[in-house]
């Protein structure tokens, strides 16, 4: 601290450089310290992880043995393991199955939230409470809405004379139930975002509209989505990481021993959920940690093509 | 630039770097305890039965307190001490290692206390011989844990279902419908025939019969003692594999998965009549069907003889700050007297031979199973017990197997592709 407490006087020497743009060395120091502290949590709980994952990915290491270099043969086996391609069709497929109806209902469910309604914050604060409560409790009480013998879905289809449904023994009716709850928790999340950006859009916009005699499907068509295309693009850059990494939703929807696996047949397992059973059940730490970077060549991939899309729109309008 | 705004831009860097350094070091924060108190961390998975016996040490040490965790699900339980005993901190001072994880833990015996440096070996008749092995390394040089309970086999049935079926319900009768496997089998159907429902089934899952078969074979399972994969050329698998899924076939299973919302539904509704039942599961069943069905279930002897599926081991973490006290703990729990105060509270059956001829457990009765003989049920079982070999990767392959098992019972795959499932993913967990 010597030297900061030594600034001031220095300062006083020279008062040009308080008003310089650059600023004294005591404000450099401030600012520096101000934006520290992300970097160093950053370093600490981001980069070293990142790059240690990647260190322990070229060794053949068992959680409790020791370890020995392997150098690229785990990512060499990974194109191999059938289980891996599994757990990522499963990943992109429920991504998927879960993305696209959730940002279609929230688009809508914000529209409704800018109309004038009564009680309208109330509203607002309401579709955000899914996404408050515990990821733990959602997922339990889902496993037990979906349950085989006594779960309220398959009485409510034994009401319409459908056959009882095994919900985690096919994977379309897994994948369905897991989208269910992913859907459930961040429709309303996404939806105050896309409501934020559309209060945004000027109103001008729309009164010229309705003067040249547009109808508010067509109002919506071609000013509301053009204008909320950034938002979009965010939306599902950030749903898309969120997605690629799921793991709570389908693990508990495992109930019982076993759930790593996420089903008999893998049917539901993701990519996280095999990270995690090659790392702790089958103690390939290594062989996890090459997982892991593959995962996060995905999502790298992923964002480029999202942020590529951002560009491509930018020079549209 | 006034003097004060100078003032607060230096008090703004100095909170600025400390805040930087409090967020670096808030992960270091020692969870320091009381100047005075020793705090003794215990973490078991289930139910031992230890809290008056915490009571008791805590009573005979002042100043020491024992606080126990325990995670319900023991897979989950493996995976979170794996973590700690890799990591070396944060498992404690007691851990308890389940069967099918010791030999896992042998790998790295150096981060667990030896047993043998506090005299374990002069007092090794307190424990089954195989007992006392399955916790040492290979050279017999390193004793990583003490035996609590073994996990003598019996068969755990629903009187008051069997009556409905028109079956006998009295326990000897009962034991004298099965003495093997495919008697079982038939009883099977002649009660689902009786009962002539659908809720109702005569067994939970095939996996659970298959694992009270395989843990029955004796000598190993899906690894021999030098730790080769064996799933193919040992035929108990695939006995074991056929006998259960031929129970699957005859519907006569109830297709629960073990450990599942429905599987614990099921113990109270009543969805299946009969349980493969270890010692340790009397006090799951109690839990889970309730005080409403105290005396609808009972106990008698398991088709095929005893075995022996699970039971446990504790140990010290090298890591433990309070070596000494929790070897104490670690004596004191594992005695004579801390198993039988267990097998009290939970119906753990004692891993500790010279019990087996007390009265105080040869005469034991389990008040909720309809009085049921369990001192002398548990014994049998386990006086006829074969020590099972488990290798390091036994959960991981176990768990393939019975996946595979569980797609065909739920008839996504025949036996045949089941088999040859069960088999490649078992070669792919093995490594």
């Amino acid at each position: 601290m010597s030297t900061l407490t030594g600034t001031p006087a220095r300062q006083r020497r020279t008062p040009r450089a308080g008003r310089g743009s650059q600023g004294s060395r005591g404000e450099q120091a401030a600012g520096y310290a101000f934006v520290s502290p992300f970097f160093v949590v950053f370093a600490i709980f981001g980069l070293f992880p990142l790059l240690f994952t990647f260190w322990v990915s070229l060794h053949d290491w068992s959680l409790l043995g020791g370890h020995t270099w392997s150098g690229l043969d785990n990512y060499r086996k990974l194109l191999d393991d059938d289980h891996f391609w599994n757990a990522l069709v499963n990943t992109l497929g429920i991504f998927v199955l879960a993305t696209v109806p959730q940002l279609l209902m929230s688009l809508v469910l914000a529209q409704l939230l800018n109309q004038k309604l009564r009680a309208r914050t109330l509203w607002r604060m309401g579709v955000l409470l899914p996404n408050i409560t515990s990821i733990a409790a959602v997922g339990i009480i889902f496993t037990l809405l979906f349950a085989r013998d006594f779960g309220l879905v398959n009485w409510l289809l034994g009401q319409v004379g459908v056959d009882p449904v095994a919900w985690q023994q096919h994977r379309w009716s897994s994948w369905l139930a897991i989208s269910t709850m992913v859907d459930w928790r961040w429709t309303g999340y996404n939806a105050l975002i896309f409501l934020a950006a559309l209060q945004a859009v000027p109103r001008e916009l729309y009164e010229a509209a309705e003067i040249d005699g547009a109808s508010p499907a067509k109002q919506f068509r071609h000013i509301t989505v053009p204008m909320l295309r950034p938002t979009i693009v965010f939306v599902s850059l950030v749903s898309t990481i969120g997605g690629i990494q799921l793991f709570t939703e389908p693990l508990l929807f495992n109930s019982g021993a076993n759930a790593i696996t996420g089903g008999t047949t893998r049917q539901f397992q993701t990519l996280t959920m095999y990270v995690y059973e090659q790392a702790f059940t089958g103690q390939a730490f290594g062989y996890a940690a090459s997982v892991a970077w593959v995962m996060f060549a995905v999502i790298a991939v992923i964002g480029l093509v999202n942020a590529l899309l951002i560009r491509r729109l930018r020079g549209v309008a | 630039m006034n003097h004060q705004l100078r003032a607060t831009r230096r008090i703004a860097a100095t909170v600025g770097v400390l805040l930087t350094a409090s967020a670096a070091l808030a992960g270091c924060g020692g969870d320091s305890d009381g100047a005075d108190a020793t705090t003794l961390r215990v973490s078991v998975f289930g139910n031992f039965g230890y809290e008056k016996l915490y009571d008791q040490f805590e009573k005979d040490h002042p100043g020491v307190k024992v606080v126990e965790t325990s995670e319900g699900d023991l897979g989950q339980y493996n995976t979170q001490l794996t973590q700690k005993i890799a990591a070396g901190s944060g498992a404690g001072d007691v851990v308890a290692i389940e069967e099918g994880q010791v030999v896992n833990f042998l790998q790295s015996a150096d981060k667990f206390v030896n047993f043998q440096d506090h005299g374990s070996n002069d007092r090794k008749d307190q424990w089954l011989p195989w007992k006392y092995q399955q916790a040492t390394t290979s050279d017999g040089t390193d004793t990583i844990g003490l035996g609590t309970d073994v996990g003598g086999l019996a068969m755990c049935y629903r009187k008051d279902l069997f009556e409905q079926a028109g079956l006998p319900t009295d326990r000897t009768e009962v034991a004298a419908l099965w003495p093997t496997w495919e008697d079982f089998t038939a009883v099977g159907e002649q009660f689902q025939q009786g009962i002539g429902s659908d809720d109702v089934h005569f067994i939970d899952s095939a996996t659970n019969t298959y694992n009270s078969i395989l843990m029955q074979s004796g000598d190993h399972t899906y690894f021999d003692t030098d730790g080769n994969l064996t799933i193919e050329d040992n035929p108990a698998v695939k006995d074991a594999w056929d006998t259960s899924l031929a129970m699957s076939e005859a519907g006569i299973s109830a297709k629960l998965k073990s450990f599942s919302n429905e599987w614990n539904a099921g113990f109270k509704n009543g969805s299946f009549a009969t349980i493969a039942c270890p010692a340790w599961m009397t006090s799951y069943i109690k839990e889970q069907a309730g005080d409403e069905n105290a005396g609808k279930w009972d106990i008698t002897t398991v088709p095929g003889g005893g075995g022996n599926w699970g039971g446990s081991f504790l140990a010290v973490p090298t890591a433990s700050k309070n070596q000494k006290l929790a070897i104490e703990l670690v004596d004191f729990l594992t005695s004579a007297d801390g198993q039988m105060a267990a097998f009290e509270e939970t119906g753990n059956l004692p891993s500790n031979p010279t019990l087996y001829d007390t009265p105080a457990l040869k005469d034991a009765t389990n008040e909720y199973f309809s009085d049921a003989p369990v001192g002398q049920l548990f014994v049998a079982g386990a006086t006829s017990l074969q020590p099972v070999y488990l290798g390091a990767k036994n959960q991981p392959v176990r768990d393939a197997v019975e996946n595979a098992l569980r797609s065909v019972e739920n008839g996504e795959k025949s036996s045949d592709d089941g088999w040859s499932t069960a088999v490649s993913d078992a070669e792919a967990a093995a490594g």
